[in-house]
């Protein structure tokens, strides 16, 4: 049986519905790659997502429109995904104590008080 | 200096002829999508078609500027015969290398017409080829790139593309069948004319197709197909505008 669609566009290619056509061989399965995106120049490129590509060029050339057709962009970068390391989640206790470290970020120094004596008394 | 009636009518040609290449190849393009060979191709391939319609649009509304009808109408009432673009866009969309060598061959003519305009004496023109700078820079990137992959894929690729240039190329020509205004558009230095873009594109063209082993067929050797420019189409056309125009022409004063 052919197939028929409301788009005529399917109607017209003329597809077998019993067609093996369209499953996958091997040489189908492209790489996946990483797709980084940067909005203005001086900024961290940002993780936006990933795609299929058989290599870095038309990564780059897929990314552009997939990632980067709408709001700025300046920039973009491709990483293959095989090339990205990443820590194991059963890991993650690895990072149970990090929030509770907030000595270690400068804007919870208790120093102010002593930041506006000086001041006060720079200013008599 | 001061356009006379012939200038203007030079000019509408020119804009005609370049707004309805824009959106028949925009519609032809857009009927890759969802049947793309892959996700990230169509939404690259339907990306593009729909930035063609967007230039059209561009270039219907400087028309509407100098008389002629609202884009819609224009797009959407005239039949074949009224029709300025030229026989390749019209050609329907065949296999895969078909289509990208279509893309190659008029992108590139398109990028190179548009650079030249950038600095025409109508600054409606130039101001708008100026815009679309970018948008066509990236459209021969792609089709440059595939050209190239295709070329080193599998032997059936190259040898697919290949003949895939030897059909796109006469239709490709077509392009540059010259309007009964050219005189007048290189005088009031609104665009150099069809011949000068033909060598430019025919330089470019060859010299991209060469790095990646392809063979330019030899111009002189092939029929070009003219006739579309003059309202003269193949078959493929009408029923394009029909299915262009179906949702239109239920309503046509629908507002949208």
């Amino acid at each position: 049986m052919i197939i028929k669609s409301l788009d005529p566009r399917i109607t017209r290619a003329g597809i077998d519905d019993e067609s093996k056509d369209g499953t996958q061989q091997p040489l189908d399965q492209w790489h996946t790659y990483e797709v980084f995106q940067q909005k203005k120049r001086g900024t961290h490129h940002v993780h936006v997502g990933s795609l299929h590509a058989p290599d870095a060029e038309l990564a780059i050339l897929f990314a552009k429109e997939q990632y980067a057709r709408r709001g700025q962009c300046v920039n973009l970068w491709v990483v293959k995904t095989a090339d990205v390391f990443a820590t194991e989640y059963e890991d993650e206790d690895i990072f149970a104590t990090t929030p509770e470290k907030k000595y270690r970020e400068p804007e919870v120094y208790k120093v102010m008080d002593r930041i506006q004596a000086f001041k006060a008394k720079q200013n008599s | 200096m001061e356009l006379t009636e012939r200038h203007v009518e030079g000019l509408k040609e020119l804009l005609y002829k370049m707004a309805d290449d824009l959106l028949i190849l925009g519609h032809r393009n857009s009927e890759w999508t969802g049947l793309g060979p892959v996700l990230e191709e169509d939404i690259a391939f339907s990306s593009m078609a729909q930035d063609k319609l967007g230039q059209s649009l561009a270039l219907y509304e400087l028309l509407h500027e100098l008389g002629e009808n609202i884009p819609d109408i224009v797009a959407f009432t005239r039949n074949d015969n009224q029709f300025h673009n030229c026989h390749l866009v019209e050609m329907p969309i065949g296999e895969y290398d078909f289509s990208l060598a279509r893309h190659f061959f008029f992108d590139h003519a398109d990028a190179i017409r548009f650079a030249m305009l950038e600095n025409s004496s109508f600054e409606g023109i130039s101001m708008v080829s100026r815009k679309f700078r970018g948008e066509i820079k990236y459209h021969t990137m792609h089709a440059d790139v595939w050209m190239k992959q295709l070329s080193h894929g599998t032997e059936e690729s190259k040898a697919r593309m290949q003949s895939a240039i030897n059909a796109a190329f006469p239709l490709a020509l077509g392009i540059f069948e010259e309007g009964e205004y050219e005189a007048e558009l290189k005088e009031a230095g609104i665009f150099e004319g069809e011949a000068a873009l033909k060598n430019q594109w025919l330089e470019k063209v060859n010299n991209e197709l060469k790095k990646h082993g392809y063979t330019l067929p030899d111009a002189d050797d092939v029929t070009p197909a003219l006739g579309g420019r003059k309202g003269f189409h193949t078959e493929h056309l009408q029923p394009l505008l029909n299915e262009m125009s179906e949702v239109f022409q239920i309503d046509p004063g629908a507002d949208w």
